[in-house]
């Protein structure tokens, strides 16, 4: 079963080695002669002011935590939907009804999220 | 073992370098296209109709000058590039693109590799997406390429739940993780996308926003953020994310077209008694025409409609896709249950 795998993993060597020969070789053959404007961050035209890394909304952190939760439902769900169809008679209304549970317990708390405004956008 | 190492290095080879000249015709396409749409005749002067436009256009982006602003966190700067290209080249190596050819005497798979969980090794590969595009925002110190990032990433994780979900309705159905073995159950006109409708436009429409094309080109939308996370790119780095973006519109086409549009299956081919090989070559043609089809499907989407606002993109991803795809889900089992 793991030998399937030695492709993919010849298949990344060849990605990693396509960056890395790029990469190298516009250093090597492009031309170098940087000055401190050249090198300064692009502003439209102005002069740059503080670093980047300043504060953001927490709007992208909250969807990044709800992504986590939702995305780890998901997870749980695969393992259920490749059985499902081999289930017989009384064991698929079982597995069914199983899932219809989690699913609404999974929509209990995304109905939580919408009312406390965790995804208002303006 | 050798001669099967050898057959999946020759297979390797020919899939990477046919999925970079499709990318270097897609972006000529593209720009053709658009010109059409547009009223206008595009590039048209490199070669006999302007073939040789994109090879023109990655030799002078090799020659130019390679800038890592001074305040950029210079590994993570050139790190950046490398993981996008990485992601985009890849994917494509559990999507089959034939069923199987008989070459000298032996049964060749037409697909690099059949894992069987092959729908999560392409759903961890697009979650790993993200990282390049994130990374490459944050390392170049400058504010539009953080945000170009900031909002790319969100955006890609939002629909990258109902990207998700909509996949379950096909596994429903046929019961496998192996893209081998969904096409072969959307033999004659079952194709999913028959078989799954709303399943399809969900995964369609998160595919669009996974590969930050228009409607949901948020992160480059010029207008606000110059150009977005590559702001501060230049030369072969810059060409590397311009490559990864198309390499993954195409991989999307192949997936959509594996998923939903029957794959390699041209319905009844395999009763026309043809012969073997012949009906090999056929499948082949016929998967490259289902891509090409979408590949110009995504063009025409993007030459057609208007960007969305940032917070219309994500209430459709979090209140309209999402619901849709767990009803999407429901129905399915419950259809699944009822038919047998």
């Amino acid at each position: 079963m793991l030998e399937t795998y030695i492709p993919i993993l010849m298949m990344m060597a060849g990605a990693v080695a396509f960056g890395a020969v790029s990469v190298i070789a516009s250093k090597v053959i492009g031309p170098r002669n940087p000055n401190p404007e050249k090198l300064s961050t692009y502003e439209s035209g102005v002069e740059p002011f503080g670093t980047a890394h300043t504060r953001y909304s927490v709007k992208y952190y909250m969807a990044a935590m709800l992504f986590i939760i939702f995305d780890i439902e998901i997870v749980f769900l695969y393992p259920w939907a490749v059985t499902f169809i081999k289930f017989e008679g009384s064991m698929q209304t079982y597995a069914l009804i199983e899932m219809l549970v989690f699913i609404f317990l999974l929509l209990i708390g995304y109905f939580y999220m919408l009312r406390k405004g965790s995804l208002k956008w303006n | 073992m050798g001669i099967e190492l050898l057959i999946t290095a020759i297979k390797i080879t020919i899939v990477v370098n046919v999925v970079l000249i499709s990318v270097a015709y897609s972006v000529y396409a593209e720009r053709r296209v658009s010109a059409f749409i547009q009223n206008r005749l595009g590039p048209n002067r490199v070669g006999p109709k302007g073939l040789l436009q994109p090879f023109a256009d990655v030799l002078k982006l090799a020659l130019k000058e390679d800038i890592v602003p001074s305040n950029a966190n210079k590994p993570i700067h050139t790190l950046a590039p490398m993981m996008s290209i990485f992601v985009a080249l890849t994917t494509i190596a559990v999507v089959p693109f034939g069923n199987t050819i008989e070459l000298f005497g032996s049964v060749i798979a037409l697909q690099i590799t059949d894992v069987n969980v092959g729908i999560l090794y392409l759903l961890a590969l697009t979650s790993l997406g993200v990282y390049g595009i994130t990374l490459s925002g944050w390392s170049s110190n400058s504010k539009y390429s953080l945000f170009g990032g900031i909002r790319s990433s969100a955006q890609m994780i939002s629909y990258e739940l109902s990207m998700g979900l909509s996949v379950v309705g096909v596994v429903l159905i046929t019961g496998s993780l192996s893209l081998q073995d969904i096409v072969i159950h959307q033999f004659g006109w079952k194709w999913n996308i028959v078989l799954q409708p709303v399943g399809f436009i969900i995964f369609l429409v998160a595919s669009f926003a996974e590969t930050n094309r228009a409607p949901f080109d948020l992160p480059e939308a010029e207008p606000e953020l110059v150009g977005g996370y590559h702001t501060e790119y230049s030369s072969m780095k810059f060409a590397l994310f311009f490559l990864a973006e198309y390499a993954n519109m195409i991989v999307a086409s192949a997936v959509i077209t594996t998923l939903y549009l029957g794959g390699w299956q041209f319905p009844y081919l395999q009763t026309f008694g043809l012969p073997p090989i012949v009906t090999s070559l056929l499948q082949i043609l016929v998967f490259c025409l289902k891509v090409a089809f979408m590949i110009f499907f995504f063009i025409w989407v993007r030459w057609s409609l208007p960007r969305f606002r940032y917070d219309q993109l994500m209430n459709l991803g979090w209140k309209v896709m999402l619901p849709l795809s767990i009803a999407n889900i429901v129905v399915t089992a419950i259809v699944v249950s009822l038919l047998k």
